[in-house]
């Protein structure tokens, strides 16, 4: 059985929850997902499908999934449902975070900066120190330091789903979800670790 | 621009009837409030001093009152199931659409003149 499916970004909005509480959640508009292709053991080594997504009839991404053929046999053109989705229950979703570019160490690794007077000069935003001295004499690897931030590919966990309407593929999750309004995500059955 | 996914989600969230209020009025809010078990509802009374966030399921609105001296605001999203119902008191008269003006008055300077409803003739 596959455990994921494609989704879109719409945008967060919020909802009351039975008790009257305000719930913060992410409308996504899930499918329609068809399968292009199927990866099999004997072919390629693992068994997968492949899925496309699409909007106003045209293709705009495609991804693999893992399957297990014994449990269920599917063929290529089939439109996929997402039965693992279900309201109460919860899902994965694996996006691309938004792109920040060249950033520095107080937005990138939340650094503190240094003051802003007391003899400070043009290093406000600057990193400090970034090692010892003479021993080692080098930057250990892995030091934080500014860089490209964000446009990687980001998984939250375990979003409680508030909303779903199957028919038309509208899904609503408490909480954020990472990447633009628009952007592509996968929703997928939640992976024990 | 509104997209019929979000609207959709939304549904169910809004309130049924709308609350009828101005900015400046002098409002009753009856709020509902859980103690173990048991319901009952408690009544914040003050002016309204702004309405933020549009009309979608995200507004809010502020009223501010003055508890022994003491200036207190209260924001309410508008359509929160725990707002039972608002009672418009008085309506004032007012010039701006957010009366934070007020926060700096004390005492009689912050009355607000009230807006009667013209006869008909």
């Amino acid at each position: 059985m596959h455990t994921a499916i494609l989704a879109t970004k719409v945008g967060m909005t919020q909802v009351y929850d039975d008790d009257g509480n305000v719930q913060p959640v992410t409308v996504l508009e899930v499918g329609p997902c068809k399968v292009e292709l199927l990866r099999t053991q004997e072919r390629e080594g693992y068994s997968a499908l492949q899925m496309s997504l699409e909007r106003q009839g045209k293709t705009v991404a495609r991804r693999e999934s893992r399957i297990e053929p014994e449990v269920r046999q599917y063929e290529v053109g089939e439109q996929l449902d997402a039965p693992f989705i279900e309201v109460g229950g919860k899902v994965d979703i694996i996006g691309t975070s938004k792109g920040r570019g060249f950033s520095g160490v107080m937005k990138r690794h939340n650094f503190a900066g240094q003051r802003a007077s007391h003899g400070v000069k043009k290093c406000h935003r600057h990193a400090g120190s970034t090692g010892m001295s003479a021993d080692p004499a080098r930057v250990i690897k892995g030091t934080k330091m500014a860089g490209q931030y964000g446009g990687t590919k980001s998984t939250v966990r375990n979003l409680r789903v508030v909303r779903y309407d199957a028919d038309r593929g509208v899904l609503a999750v408490k909480g954020a979800v990472p990447g633009p309004n628009g952007g592509l995500v996968t929703v997928r059955s939640p992976v024990e670790l | 621009m509104r997209n019929e996914a979000l609207d959709l989600v939304e549904q169910g969230s809004l309130r049924e009837e709308a609350l009828s209020f101005e900015v400046g009025d002098t409002v009753d809010v009856h709020c509902r409030i859980q103690e173990g078990t048991k319901e009952r509802i408690q009544v914040f009374s003050g002016i309204v001093i702004a309405h933020r966030r549009g009309n979608g399921v995200t507004a809010t609105f502020t009223v501010r009152r003055l508890v022994a001296g003491e200036g207190v605001e209260r924001i309410f999203p508008v359509h929160s199931p725990k707002i039972a119902s608002l009672v418009v008191k008085r309506h004032g008269v007012v010039r701006r659409a957010k009366l934070f003006y007020l926060r700096d008055r004390i005492g009689k300077a912050t009355r607000l003149a009230e807006r009667r409803e013209k006869k008909a003739e």
